[in-house]
């Protein structure tokens, strides 16, 4: 998994009909720290996150396995919230 | 699998049902002379590691296979700690 800020949405009226009524967010990845790395990814939300905030992203076929998304085509998915980062020096 | 360092642990209250109860550890894959390599990762806990360990870990739908039979989205496991390694 990955940690990432969001930092848009996505609106998508034809889509495939798996995916009506999710919701779709632009996320930056990011590193521990909280410097941006790597390129903007369109993931499904299922924890309501908002713009601005840090959340963890599953990747690849494990997305489908949040619940919500069995069956659907998606390859990211936000499964969380961050509060808290601890990192050792 | 690949060689990392475990440095830190992630908090969430908010999230993913499938996803309650697992422990997140931040893991920096290293290479063979000990160098961090590559981004840091977010990776599922299963085997009981701590800050500053050396571990091997998982990547893709494999790291979920260690809380079979529930489906876990989790695409970095941890699933073991290295006591020591060498090479050579």
């Amino acid at each position: 998994m990955i940690l990432a800020k969001v930092v848009g949405t996505v609106v998508a009226t034809r889509k495939d009909p798996r995916l009506v009524s999710s919701k779709l967010l632009i996320a930056r990845p990011m590193d521990p720290k909280g410097k941006p790395e790597g390129h903007y990814l369109v993931a499904i939300d299922t924890v309501d996150a908002g713009f601005g905030e840090t959340v963890l992203i599953v990747s690849g076929s494990s997305a489908r396995m949040a619940a919500g998304l069995k069956d659907c085509p998606v390859d990211a998915a936000i499964v969380g919230i961050v509060d808290e980062i601890e990192i050792a020096d | 699998m690949q060689l990392g360092r475990v440095v830190g642990t992630v908090v969430l209250n908010n999230r993913n049902e499938a996803l309650e109860g697992v422990k997140l550890l931040l893991v920096q894959p290293m290479s063979s002379a000990r160098e961090p390599i590559g981004r840091v990762i977010v990776a599922a806990d299963t085997v009981g590691a701590g800050t500053g360990e050396d571990v091997f870990f998982v990547r893709g739908k494999e790291a979920s296979f260690p809380f079979y039979p529930t489906e876990v989205p989790a695409d970095a496991g941890i699933v073991g700690i290295v006591d020591h390694w060498h090479i050579g």
